[in-house]
Order: C-alpha cells, then structure tokens, then sequence
C-alpha cells in the first residue's frame, strides 16, 4: 500500500538531502518564516515544509498532479487535519506503547500485539472515513488513495488480521522445525502451523505414534530455564515477523503523516495569509524550454508573514521569453523584495503549493540559486570581493542550462568598474548556457550596458519613485537611471543639516 | 632495550589479533647467524608474491577454526555434541590442507623454507589415510545434514517428532502484513541462546532425535573412532611458524601504503654502516593512522667512523631518528625486511640503549647516580661488535658536569669501540674524535617553526635553527648579498 498524495509515482522522501545551497536560500529568500508559518509550532510539520519545498518538481505534470491534492485538502480541511491525526495518534500510540524491550522475545511479542491490535482500530476509522468522504475528492491522489484502502484493508483482511493477532497468543504450544548445525545442536529453527486436526492419539491425550517426548522433572530448576530458552526460540521467530509486521503498518503511517503533513502545512499556512487578506493562486506551471513568467499581485510572502496585519506590496510581471530580468532603481525601494517574491514563488510552484500572487505561471526551472549581498549595507572591506566570487564559483558548481539564477546586489564589493565587467561577463556566460537571471543592481554602468545590447532577451524594471522622492515599494518596467537616489535616504537621515 | 627504542611497540602491533601464535618470543629472539638471516629473506621473498600470502592466509584461517573445533570438543561431554565439533574440526582440517596442497603447487616459489615444507604436503596429501579421511568426512556430513525434526514445545514438556512439511508460520505473518511496508525495514534478530554448551534439555531432544534415526548416528561414531589423531605435527608447526612472516608482511604493507620503502638488508661482518630512507617504524604506524607524514633520513658510518653524534634544535626528530637506527639493527637480527630502501649493516651481538630516564627534580644527584650506574655497566659488557644508543644521557646535571662526562664517556666508547648513536643537545661532543659523525636536525627555512624532522649530516654549529629564521627574512649571507648587489 502506498500513500502517493505528494507524487504520483513514488514516497515523499523526508530523508532526502537538501539542496547544498538550502541554507542560502532559506538566508537570501526568508524561508525559515515560511517554514515557521507552514509548521504553526509543529516542529515535524516545520521539517516535512522544509524538505518538500527545497525537493522542487521539475515536470509541470508532477507539480499539477499535487496541486491537485492540494486543492482537495483546500476545500476538505477539517477531514484531511482528521485524517492527518489518525497517522499522528498511531505513531505516537506505537512510541508509547508499554515497553521498548526488544531484549526478550516475550515482551516484544506482547508489544507488537497490543500496538497491531490499536493499528487495526485506526486502520478501520481510516477506511470509515473513505468509505463516507471519497465521492468528495477530486483528485488522482485522494482517489487512489481512498480507493485502495477500501480494497485493502476490507472486512475479510481485517477479520484474518484478528485472527492471527489470536493464534499468536500460543495457547496450543509452539511448533517448530530444526535442523542439526554445529556442535549438532539445533539451528535453521522455523516456526510452524499446523495443518490439519489432530490425531486420535492426540485427542485422548497420547502422544504422536513414533514420538520423543520429555517431561521436565520436578525441582529441575535449569531444565526449566532450558525449556524457556527453547520456547523463546519460537517466541522470538514470531516475535520478529510481528515486530516487522507492525514496522511496516507504522512506516505506512509514518507515510501517511510525511504527506498529509505537507498538505497540513499549507493549510496552516493558507490560514495566516488568508485571515489578513492576502490572496493566494495555484500556479501555473509552463513546460521548459522558452523563458516565461507571467505574475500579478506578486507579493513577499516572508514579509507580508513578518508585517502583522499590513499586507505586503504587490507587484505585476510580465517577462514572457525574458531570460534576463535587471531590477534597478531606488535605494530601499523594493527591488530585494521583489526579487524575493520572485525566488519564493518559484519554489512554491515548484514545491506544488499555491503562491504569494493573484496569478502566477512560469515555466519550471531546475535549481533555484540565489547571490544576494551578505550584509545590506557593502562596505568595500578588502576579502570581500573574493568571498562573493567563492560563493557565485560555488553556485557554478551546482547550477544546470535551465536553472535560475537570483543575483543581488553581486560584485558590488569592488569599484562599479570592475563589479560591473566581472558582472557583465558572468551574465553573459550565465544566459548563453541557458540559465535564467534576476538581477538586482545598482551598478547603472551594468545595468545600462547590457540595456545597450537591446536583443530582446532582458527585462528592464525599475523601483518606483515618486516625483517628490517618496517610494511606493513598487517595481514598474523602466530602463536604468544613472543614480539610484542614495542622497535621498541620506537626506533623510541627516535631516538636521539641511 | 625494547621499550627504549619502541619495540615492544612495534612488536605488540606486528603480532596483534595472533596471540593464539605466541609470535612475540620470535619477534624478540635475533639470530646469531647470516645465513640463518639469508634463510627467512627467501621465504619473504617469497611471500612478497600476493598469491602466495593470499593462499598461506586462508589456510591460517581454516586452522584457526580447526583449532576452535576441537577445542569445542575437549569442552563438551554429551556424546552427540562433542563427536560432532570432532567431525567438524577434521573437515575444516581436511579443507584447510587440501587447498594449501593445491595452491602452493601453482605458486612460483624459490626459498629452501617453502618449497621444502611444500614436498612434505605433496606426499602427505597423496597419502591414502587424507583419502580416507576427506571420504569419510564427508560421508557422515551428508547424512547429518539430511536430518530434520519436528519440535513442539508446551508447559513443561517437549515433543520430538519426524519431520513432515507444515507452513512456515513466521513466514506467513510477514506476508499477511506485507502490504504496508514502505521502504526496507529492520529485523528483530533475538541471541536467544548465549551459551556455548549444550543443555540437558538440548542434549535430550538430541537422543530423542539419535533414537528415531539411529544410522546416521552411528556413523558419526564410527568416524571418531578411525580418526582419532588426524592432525599432522609439521603442518601444525608451519601453521605457527609462517605467522611470523604473515604477520610481518601484513604490518609493511600498511606501512608502504603511506610511500615507505622495506628493504631486506645486507647484514654481515662489514664496519660499513649504510641505509636510506631510514625511519621509526613505530611513529609510522601511529602517524599513518594520524594521518600524518614520515620524514626519511639517511645515515653513513664509514670505518673508522663509530659513533653518530645528533644535535640541533628540539622537536627536530633527533631521538625518532636514533630510535629508528636501533631498531634497524633489532629488526635486520630478527631476518625480516627493514625501514629503507637500502641497507647494510653489521650483525652486531647486542644493542645497548642509554635512554634519559624521567626526572625528578627532587632527587637529581641519584639520577645522575643512576644514569652513570647504568653507562658503566653497558661499558662493561659492550664489544666493538655492539650498538649503543644513547639518548639525553646525564641531562640531569649542569652543563659543565654534562660536558665533562661527556667526554670521558664518549672517551670511553671510542675505546671499546661499539658502534654508538648519541643524541644531545652539547655540540662540543660531536667534535672530540675523527671517529665521531656529526648530524644535525634542521627546520624549514620558510617556515621555521614547522619541524623537517630532517636529520643531516652537518658540523653541529648551534645555529640550524637561527638560520633558518634569518632565511625567512632573506637575511642569510647569500640572500642579503644579492639584495645588496642591486
């Protein structure tokens, strides 16, 4: 059985490693917010968002199939946290269940009998529930999912589930065969079940025509012991096909809990943007191979999360067969944080979730990398240059012909002169091999050279200023300014000295 | 001696995990006579082949088992069991010597040691009594192997019947609950029963199982009976005796995986004493474990030089490197290849080391006692055959007096004439005789805190070290002459 609601075709994998570049992401984008939000407190939940949303879905077919569960867990959000609770109470009835003393046969068989005999409960409050809600669901996942648990775990499983639960109790004594290994003591011992009635001779209480039998004497105290130990040895045989048994039933939860949890996060996380009033879209996902992206409504989702009750600006998008997207403008006038609800819509609709926007559709990419500034304020420390240069070699490393690339104020720690070329010429490199780029800068020496080249490939916008020097935090199309209105904010500052 | 220059070290490592030899008296006893030397570098030699250490370490390994076989059987007193680790050990025997039999005659070997012991096998494998007991063994194996029963066990009783095939119940759980498992799973494997002796129980259901098919167990009797002493003593000797090269090869392999050399080396009545790429065999094996790196030195004493005298900067490897030259001359006495890639050395009678005791601040004047004590009686007995290694000797005293017994001592060993390697911190004494060899430790010149461990034959001036700071600053004779020279 299997639980699919993640992909189609195989387990959410929670063990799967994280991208190398995970931690500058979460750093550069603000996803541990993200992350917070999706968990609400629930340290599994915060790790099951992590995971998933950094295994971004490349095929558009993969990520729609998700939506699709997700649209499911949007409008079925009280059935779904049920369900969810069942995987939950049975992990944690498993762990709690008396003992972990997996030293003796007898208590772990005695465990693993009491913890099968809950699972049967939950597995049938499962089927209930299917059995009720399916009609309800629309989706490939939930459809299969319910489907399968009804054929599964029907009425005729359950009842021969209870019956070996019973026959394990070992009311009749316990058979096996043997073999002699070293030392001609017993060895290739396996237990068995009988076939078949027993015997006259059994039944008027003789043994077995042909039979050894041996009795233990009375005050034999180590025959006792002897004859424990051998029973011990049947004992641990089912002992070990029960405990599995029931390690199977608990990883199935285990699965259960890994996938609902995702879908369980976004609904967390739907509650907290949605009780503010921002609005959320399913996206969609293009195929690749021609640069797209299409946004409006385009938001933060990080800072609107951080804001309390004040909604986040919104951007608009359209950069259809733009390869390169150059952000220049104002300084503090939103052009970080539009690229942030750049890289994180991406991921989300990648991730199969909904995204920070109205709408949203861009084609998918392979490998999200962000080069954002460390500090926000660049102070031309010597080593710095060449600590940015280590880090963007290393996203050389990772990145593929169809990744994207978000770059933030990069190479900003040298001259203007020298940032621009090394800018300029990583850019090209960049976009001749096929890879997206968002660039953030205020480098106008790069950002008109490559508005100069004019091939259509680029995107030009700008951080919005209003005449009387105010900014509206948004990003409108508009080609490079040759100052990005540092006096301002100075100004600002040092209002006094004026 | 030993722990002086580490070889009890180096010994205990060679021989670990084969306590079961008792390698360590043959690793400590030299050998008074070349040939006897030349004897054990053939059968090195020999076992340098990989196929050949290959086919003498799995043979080592089925007489391991053999030997825990009967071993089992001397422990054990019900009949059935204890006939059974009997059969056991003589199959496991029987193998062992098959194979060596037909391996070691497809492997190209040339020492007198090997291809002796390898005719005594050949015979011994055609024998008819081998024939007979692989026949036999295997005949009573087979039957044992054929027997099943069925068990069923209650409160206070067991049943022992014939076995019929009935459905493996654990087998059938597992499959019941097959369709919720998610990835591979864990097992619950239980030691059910620890120990290594049969119960009376066990014992009982076993007579049971005698009695329902009594044949087979007559033949394992009979077994016993024909073939009571099946182990041959010389093919027991060589399982002992080969470890010593086993044990030894295994131990320079490790090493040379670093980028050390061996070396069998030319031992004999020369005065010459000569090696490259010497080095410590014991730091070796903890630095590669470390990861660390070993520095190699060379070494030349020719006649009528005698005595090495090491001096120059602490830390500088000067101890390591007399260390190493002790136990060169250890290791060449005991016949197996030596640290370097060349040597040759005399056979000296007995090697001597005058290592610095700890100190104790407190009780100087006896140390001092104690050290010229034992330099007293080394002078007694040394001969012009000898090695001496002296380390630090007479540290605990000042200067004045250090270079003052100093003298006489070393006054002394130039007489008597042993070959000697002195590691001190005094210049003076690497000047006192043309006899004497003066080697310094150096460091790096770019970076002289790191040590070299490099140790050269140079006049001890006690500026090593400062030279090499004055480098780093190109202030150095030549590197200041040519700055000047502009």
């Amino acid at each position: 059985m299997r639980v699919l609601l993640a992909h189609r075709d195989r387990d959410l994998d929670l063990e799967t490693q994280l991208p190398p570049n995970a931690d500058a992401l979460s750093g550069d984008l603000g996803l541990d917010i993200l992350f917070a939000a999706m968990a609400a407190g629930d340290r599994y939940l915060f790790t099951v968002a992590r995971s998933t949303v950094f295994a971004s879905l490349d095929d558009p077919a993969a990520i729609r199939y998700r939506q699709a569960v997700l649209a499911d867990c949007l409008e079925h959000p009280d059935l779904v946290r049920e369900l969810y609770g069942i995987a939950v109470e049975a992990i944690d009835r498993e762990r709690r269940a008396w003992g972990y003393a997996s030293r003796y046969p007898d208590s772990l068989l005695r465990r693993s009998v009491d913890v099968l005999g809950q699972f049967v409960g939950l597995l049938r409050r499962l089927r209930e529930i299917g059995e009720t809600h399916a009609a309800g669901f629309r989706s490939v996942g939930f459809r299969r999912l319910f489907a399968e648990i009804a054929t599964e775990l029907d009425d005729a499983y359950l009842k021969a589930t209870e019956d070996h639960l019973r026959r394990l109790r070992f009311s009749d004594g316990i058979r096996m065969s043997a073999e002699l290994g070293p030392a001609n003591r017993g060895t290739g011992y396996v237990l068995r079940r009988r076939v078949g009635k027993p015997g006259w001779r059994e039944r008027i209480g003789l043994s077995e025509a042909g039979a050894y039998v041996w009795e233990l004497p009375p005050r034999d105290d180590a025959g006792a012991q002897a004859l424990a130990g051998l029973r011990s040895r049947g004992i641990a045989l089912a002992a070990d096909a029960l405990a599995r048994s029931t390690d199977h039933i608990l990883s199935y939860f285990k699965q259960l809990r890994a996938e609902l949890g995702f879908f369980v996060a976004c609904l967390n996380l739907r509650d907290g943007l949605v009780s503010k009033g921002e609005p959320l879209c399913l996206a969609e996902p293009l195929d690749p191979g021609r640069p797209a992206i299409g946004a409006q409504g385009l938001y933060d989702v990080c800072l609107s999360l951080s804001l309390g009750r004040v909604r986040a600006v919104a951007n608009d998008l359209d950069a259809d067969g733009r390869s390169l997207v150059v952000i220049t403008g104002a300084n503090r006038g939103g052009k970080s944080t539009f690229l942030r609800s750049l890289g994180q819509a991406q991921l989300m609709m990648q991730a199969g979730m909904f995204v920070a926007a109205t709408a949203f559709r861009a084609d998918v990419r392979r490998g999200l990398f962000t080069h954002f500034k460390r500090e926000e304020d660049a102070s031309l420390r010597s080593g710095k240059l060449d600590e940015e240069l280590g880090r963007m070699s290393g996203i050389v490393d990772h990145a593929q012909p169809d990744s994207l690339v978000l770059l933030n104020e990069s190479f900003a720690s040298t001259n203007e002169r020298e940032g621009s070329e090394i800018g300029r010429q990583i850019v090209r490199a960049l976009l001749e091999n096929g890879v997206k780029v968002a660039y953030v800068t205020h480098m106008f020496d790069l950002a008109s050279g490559l508005h100069a080249e004019g091939d259509g490939q680029a995107l030009f916008l700008r951080a919005e200023r209003l005449s009387d020097g105010r900014r509206t935090f948004r990003v409108m199309e508009g080609e490079p300014l040759p100052t990005s209105h540092g006096e301002d904010i100075y100004r600002r500052i040092f209002a006094d000295e004026a | 001696m030993f722990a002086d220059l580490h070889l009890s070290d180096i010994i205990a490592s060679v021989t670990a995990g084969r306590d079961e030899y008792d390698l360590a008296p043959l690793f400590a006893a030299p050998l008074r006579d070349p040939t006897a030397i030349a004897y054990r570098h053939e059968v090195f030699r020999d076992l340098e082949n990989q196929r050949a250490i290959a086919v003498v370490r799995q043979f080592a390994d089925r007489m391991q088992g053999v030997r825990r076989q009967l071993a089992g059987a001397a422990n054990v007193h019900y009949q059935h069991e204890r006939e059974r680790w009997f059969l056991d050990a003589a199959d496991t025997y029987a193998e062992a010597v098959g194979e060596l039999a037909s391996s070691l005659a497809d492997v190209d070997l040339h020492s007198r040691g090997l291809t002796r012991f390898r005719d005594h096998l050949a015979g011994y494998v055609a024998s008819p009594a081998f024939a007979a007991l692989i026949a036999d063994t295997e005949r009573v194996k087979t039957e044992l192997a054929g027997v099943r029963y069925r068990l069923r066990v209650e409160a206070g009783k067991v049943t022992v019947t014939r076995y019929e095939p009935e459905p493996d119940y654990g087998a059938e759980v597992l499959a019941h609950f097959e369709k919720f498992r998610q990835g591979a799973g864990k097992t619950y494997p239980f030691d059910v029963d620890r120990s290594s002796a049969m119960n009376h129980v066990e014992a009982a259901i076993l007579d049971g199982v005698a009695r329902q098919q009594p044949d087979v167990f007559a033949s394992l009797d009979g077994f016993c009976a024909s073939h009571r002493d099946f182990l041959d003593p010389t093919i027991a000797r060589f399982d002992r005796e080969i470890q010593l090269y086993v044990a030894y090869l295994e131990h320079v392999a490790r090493i040379r995986q670093a980028g050390l050399s061996f070396c069998y080396p030319d031992v004999g009545r020369t005065r010459t004493l000569e090696c490259r790429g010497l080095f410590d065999l014991a730091l070796a094996r903890s630095l590669i474990g470390d990861g660390g790196r070993v520095v190699p030195n060379d070494l030349e004493l020719h006649d009528p030089e005698r005595v090495v005298v090491v001096s120059g900067p602490n830390q500088g490897g000067k101890t390591t490197f007399a260390r190493a030259i002790g136990q060169l001359h250890h290791l060449a006495r005991i016949g197996v290849p030596v640290p370097g890639t060349e040597a040759r050395l005399p056979l000296v009678d007995h090697i001597y080391t005058h290592f610095a005791r700890e100190e104790h601040v407190e009780d100087l004047s006896s140390k001092l006692e104690d050290d010229l004590r034992r330099i007293h009686a080394i002078l007694d007995q040394a001969t012009s055959e000898s090695l001496l290694i002296m380390n630090e000797s007479f540290s605990s005293t000042t200067v004045d007096d250090q270079l003052f017994i100093g003298r006489r001592v070393m006054r002394q060993v130039l007489d008597r004439g042993p070959v000697c390697v002195v590691v001190t911190f005094l210049d003076e004494l690497a000047s006192l005789d043309p006899a004497i060899v003066s080697m310094v430790s150096t460091a790096d010149p770019e970076a002289p805190a790191r040590r070299t461990f490099e140790i050269v034959r140079r006049p001890a001036d006690g500026l090593a070290y400062a030279l090499a700071i004055a480098e780093k600053h190109h202030l150095t004779y030549p590197s200041l002459k040519a700055r000047l020279d502009r």
